[in-house]
């Protein structure tokens, strides 16, 4: 589960998009999860074949626990792959699905899930002997040290299904829990009559329902608990699922501003910018634009924070664990508010290396997206510096809370018309105030009052942007 | 086009482009970009929106004249 966002602990898996045994291609949206913000479609990072999926839709996890193994064809191990997109590769961040060689386990946990290692080395003799029983290793618990897989488990595996135990998708369980011994093949699942009938109304293969009746046979209210949608399986307070979303919502964003008002030491610097350049050149382009190719300033404002962020390195990247990294890479996070309350601010990718239109069109469409509440994986996680534009609901100035771990947040409050003092004349203008939040253990309101004089000289040239 | 429709277009590209806002709650000459609660981006969208539906090229000077539903309907009927 990956983290889609620093306010995330847990996901709920709704849709699988992918079944085991299809290929699947680095970027490859594989599944759809819920989150309290929104729904995500999740990416994977790493190309390969789904050898198994391990979590269910409906059920809901931890930031961090597996959602199902890839066979990468490659020969290095993989269970380590850098993170779904290209930037940011200082940043751990939690696989979304991990990758494991043919023949060795998969065990790739990010850090904040409590959920068990599985050892990943097994020796050749063993790989030896797994393929001569037709045994793989991936669907193994092992019973040696560490949980390491032993000679005996092979063999044990090999007697107990021989072709049952090859990899096997299962629809629903805890794959951590199920010993090799439940993994049995279709023709070997003892079920009642009315269990079967059951699974065929409700579509559920009965080689993967876990059976509590008789000699571990599947009875009918085993069927019905492998169709009905996992309860959370730590429900502390608050997290029931009958929650409202907004409610959850709310508290996720209280929790992470709480964070970031709690650890991060902000300074904050504001400054009116002249926007009667930015505003001409806008009208101008529009004028030659049909209605749906046209700007707007928003886009300029991004832009420009994009490109100035390249002056000043320091409000770009992530803090973690008291080191800052910074970013090559600028994914501009937009803060998008929702009409039926809170906000979400997913990522434009490369913001700065985007055409002024291809920002336009990122930007609508992610704007839409948000909205529509279907992002993907990459846009939540990815964000190195946000913007927020409070422009639109008339206040002239926002001062921000920093999403952690960025270090920095832009805001734009309204475009006012100022008499401002222009070439020794008084006149009226269009202006903006541009605000900016930053991490005092990052950069000194010196570097930040750069960063804002940067974007401020940028928008008086926007025929550059 | 005769007010009603112009209402009824209004009503159903709205709809499109803020599908949580009720256009009933708006009244005839508040702004609609307050009382719906509708970013720039929004905005574009229902000009767009009025523009696929009556393929009209609505100029931005002109944007002044649709932030309300009134003007809206002073607009469709007007300049068709």
């Amino acid at each position: 589960m990956p983290s889609l966002g620093a306010d995330m602990e847990a996901g709920t898996v709704s849709q699988w998009l992918v079944k085991v045994g299809d290929e699947v291609h680095r970027g490859d949206v594989v599944a759809v999860v819920e989150t309290e913000k929104s729904t995500i479609e999740v990416e994977i990072f790493e190309s390969g074949t789904i050898a198994e999926i391990l979590v269910p839709p409906g059920k809901r996890v931890p930031v961090g626990a597996v959602l199902a193994h890839v066979t990468s064809g490659a020969g290095h191990a993989a269970n380590t792959v850098p993170s779904v997109s290209t930037a940011t590769p200082a940043v751990p961040r939690a696989p979304v699905v991990t990758a494991a060689h043919a023949a060795t386990v998969d065990a790739a946990i990010s850090p904040p899930a409590p959920v068990a290692r599985r050892s990943t080395v097994h020796s050749p003799v063993l790989r030896h002997l797994a393929q001569e029983l037709g045994v793989d290793l991936v669907t193994l618990t092992g019973s040696g040290p560490g949980g390491a897989v032993t000679r005996a488990d092979v063999e044990k595996a090999a007697g107990r299904g021989g072709d049952g135990t090859r990899r096997r998708g299962r629809a629903t369980g805890k794959p951590k829990s199920v010993p090799p011994a439940e993994l049995q093949p279709v023709t070997r699942v003892s079920s009642s009559p009315l269990a079967r009938r059951k699974a065929a109304d409700l579509g559920i293969d009965l080689s993967a329902v876990r059976g509590t009746g008789p000699h571990g046979s599947v009875i009918e209210r085993d069927v019905q608990l492998a169709a009905a949608p996992a309860l959370p399986e730590k429900a502390g307070p608050g997290t029931t699922v009958a929650d409202d979303r907004a409610a959850a919502m709310r508290r996720a964003i209280g929790a992470l501003m709480a964070r970031s008002k709690r650890e991060i030491p902000h300074y904050y610097l504001s400054t009116t910018i002249d926007l009667a350049a930015a505003a001409a050149w806008l009208e101008q382009a529009n004028i030659e634009r049909p209605v749906t190719a046209r700007l707007v300033l928003p886009v300029l404002l991004l832009k420009a924070t994009a490109l100035a962020v390249g002056h000043v390195p320091e409000m770009n990247g992530f803090m973690i664990d008291d080191v800052f990294h910074p970013s090559e890479a600028v994914h501009v996070g937009v803060a998008v508010s929702l009409r039926t309350g809170g906000v979400i601010a997913p990522a434009i990718h490369d913001t700065g290396g985007l055409s002024l239109d291809e920002l336009m069109t990122a930007l609508k469409d992610l704007v839409g997206r948000a909205r529509a509440g279907v992002l993907r994986s990459s846009e939540m996680s990815d964000p190195t510096i946000t913007v927020t534009n409070l422009g639109d609901l008339g206040v002239e100035a926002v001062f921000g809370v920093i999403y952690p771990p960025q270090v920095a947040l832009v805001g734009f409050g309204r475009v006012t018309e100022q008499p401002w003092a222009h070439d020794g004349m008084l006149g009226i203008r269009p202006c903006v105030t541009a605000t900016l939040s930053a991490d005092h253990r990052v950069s000194d309101g010196h570097r930040g009052a750069r960063f804002l004089t940067e974007i401020n000289r940028l928008l008086q040239e926007p025929e550059k942007l | 086009m005769t007010s009603e429709e112009a209402r009824q277009l209004i009503r159903s590209v709205l709809h499109q482009v803020a599908p949580e806002a009720d256009m009933d709650d708006v009244g005839e000459g508040e702004t609609l970009q307050e009382a719906l609660d509708l970013d720039s981006i929004d905005f574009l969208n229902f000009v767009i929106g009025l523009n696929e539906e009556t393929g009209l090229e609505i100029p931005e000077r002109d944007y002044p004249q649709l932030s309300t539903v009134g003007g809206c309907v002073t607009y469709l009927t007007s300049t068709r």
